[in-house]
């Protein structure tokens, strides 16, 4: 059994179908990547898979519990799915050291000295401890999206969700959010990413998955789909990238 | 290859789509409906429990007899209603005209405010002072003194007519108040849509007018319509100039102090009601087109 098994999800957004009878499976340590052109699904899948859409059809099971259900407790779901946006989305009015104990303060009622503790020992991972006390907004934008990493961590996911989170960095801030990413495959975290970062992709990932027209058009381990496509439009989207130069 | 195709093409309108919910798909939208109706159940329940526990204990007070031959008595209710309604024509008329001014004097302050540079100071000063001044004497006050005060003067060429000098007090005391409103609001747009602006080579005076301020307005509007809805209960308390003004308040005072029941003031409080909601629905609308309200799952 995968720590998480998606088949037949569709969603769309009124007349826009934006997955259709998507399928895809993601085992326990896993790394997989979600490569595809802007609009081909990958983050309404990430969105998904964190319950912050509501699916049309089809089915999420994390860990053996069937998330799209709407019995279960979604914020309790998405406790355990760590997730990181583009755009870092820290709380500008908290200092580094507030949001990341936020969630388990007021979701896990863990106690405020405990919880200082563990964003504490997250921040010294990512190397951000003198920053606690900061405003994200004086952070660069590598650091704040270290303190984001940092912020999913803490509540011990079983699964991390990654959305373009290098998009919005400047060239030379991408490497230290990359680097810790590794650090996280290495220590067998779950990871689903969306990237546009086809080097960082055939680097970490067990498996890359191409989105087109809703659904997986093509998904084999990196050297194959990034070498050595089969679909056209993976072949078409590749060489879109290599023209561009980005890898 | 192409997997998907003959479910039809996502994101291709022209392709019918073919796409028929699964029978999993099914059972979560009839649980989603049957939570639905489970808490209209419980609101309706819970409405009429509480409704029904208040009532039962004002109608179960002592001086309830009493209090509904003084307050609550229809048929002198009727009789006075139309009188009343008359009078909150003037109302709506002050409301639409101090309104519209107090919107032209806010705006014109907040710009004032927010100018850089020595040069304004003076300017500022004044606006600053006017705002500090006219947010803090109690609106009550101000109608007293300018009704009452400046007529006392004798200066010929300056209006004797309490009733103007009533509204030019609602006037400057909500436009103090709205001008910290938009002020807010022109503070709130993010610098980089004034470098934006000043980029493309507008001034300082066309970078407001046309990318600030349209901005500003679209993020108070929901704050403006609520100071705009206590404008028209406001404008009842120009019945303290006396019979100048025989707006809703005045007419209901009136009555009352000749029958001793106080009806007309229901009366008048419930058109008063009658009068806002439209207006609060309007300003919840224009929060909702925005998005602001109940946007998405989280």
């Amino acid at each position: 059994m995968s720590l998480l098994e998606i088949s037949g999800l569709r969603k769309s957004f009124g007349p826009n179908v934006v997955l259709n009878d998507f399928n895809l499976n993601v085992d326990a340590h896993q790394c997989v990547t979600l490569i595809g052109a802007s609009g081909s699904g990958k983050s309404t899948l990430l969105r998904c898979i964190n319950l912050l859409e509501v699916v049309e059809d089809g089915q999420i099971v994390l860990d053996g519990t069937d998330i799209t259900d709407p019995r279960v407790n979604a914020d309790e779901i998405r406790s355990r799915v760590g997730i990181v946006f583009q755009a870092f989305n820290l709380f500008p009015h908290m200092s580094v050291l507030d949001n990341i104990t936020l969630a388990p303060r007021r979701v896990r009622g863990v106690s405020k000295d405990a919880a200082e503790a563990d964003a504490l020992a997250m921040l010294d991972r990512v190397g951000l401890r003198a920053k606690a006390s900061a405003r994200p907004d004086s952070l660069s934008g590598g650091q704040q999206q270290r303190v984001a990493i940092a912020r999913a961590l803490v509540n011990k996911p079983l699964l991390m969700l990654f959305d373009e989170v290098t998009s919005a960095l400047d060239p030379e801030l991408v490497g230290e959010v990359l680097a810790m990413m590794k650090d996280l495959k290495s220590e067998g975290m779950t990871m689903v990413i969306a990237t546009h970062e086809m080097g960082f992709a055939k680097q970490v990932s067990d498996s890359v998955v191409f989105l087109a027209d809703g659904s997986v058009a093509e998904t084999g381990p990196p050297e194959q789909v990034l070498a050595d496509p089969i679909d056209p439009r993976t072949q078409h989207f590749l060489r879109r990238i290599i023209e561009a130069g980005r890898l | 290859m192409s997997t998907s195709l003959s479910k039809g093409t996502p994101g291709n309108p022209e392709t019918p789509d073919l796409w028929t919910p699964s029978q999993l798909q099914l059972d979560r939208t009839a649980y989603r409906q049957s939570r639905t109706i489970r808490s209209i159940a419980i609101a309706v329940i819970s409405t009429v429990v509480l409704v029904g526990l208040a009532l039962w204990g004002i109608l179960g007070s002592a001086g309830w007899p009493r209090f509904q031959k003084a307050f609550l008595d229809l048929s002198y209710g009727k009789e006075v209603f139309l009188d009343i309604l008359g009078g909150l024509w003037l109302n709506i008329r002050l409301m639409l005209v101090c309104g519209i001014c107090i919107i032209v004097l806010a705006m014109l302050v907040a710009v004032v405010r927010t100018l850089r540079g020595p040069v304004f100071f003076p300017l500022r000063a004044l606006a600053t002072a006017y705002t500090d001044l006219f947010r803090g004497v109690p609106l009550i006050l101000v109608l007293l003194l300018l009704g009452f005060g400046v007529p006392s003067l004798r200066i010929d060429w300056l209006p004797r007519d309490p009733l103007i000098w009533g509204c030019i007090s609602l006037i400057l005391v909500y436009g103090a108040y709205v001008s910290e409103v938009f002020r807010a609001g022109i503070e709130s747009v993010h610098p980089s849509q004034r470098a934006a602006a000043r980029s493309l080579g507008l001034s300082h005076g066309k970078m407001m007018r046309h990318v600030v301020v349209p901005q500003a307005i679209r993020r108070v509007m929901p704050p403006l319509l609520n100071d705009m809805v206590a404008l028209q209960k406001d404008t009842g308390l120009l019945y303290v100039l006396g019979a100048v003004a025989y707006d809703a308040i005045l007419r209901a005072k009136i009555e009352t102090a000749q029958t001793f029941n106080y009806t007309p003031y229901v009366v008048a409080g419930l058109l008063f009601v009658l009068l806002t909601i439209p207006l609060t629905r309007f300003t919840d609308w224009i929060a909702r087109r925005q998005g602001w309200v109940g946007g998405g799952l989280v």
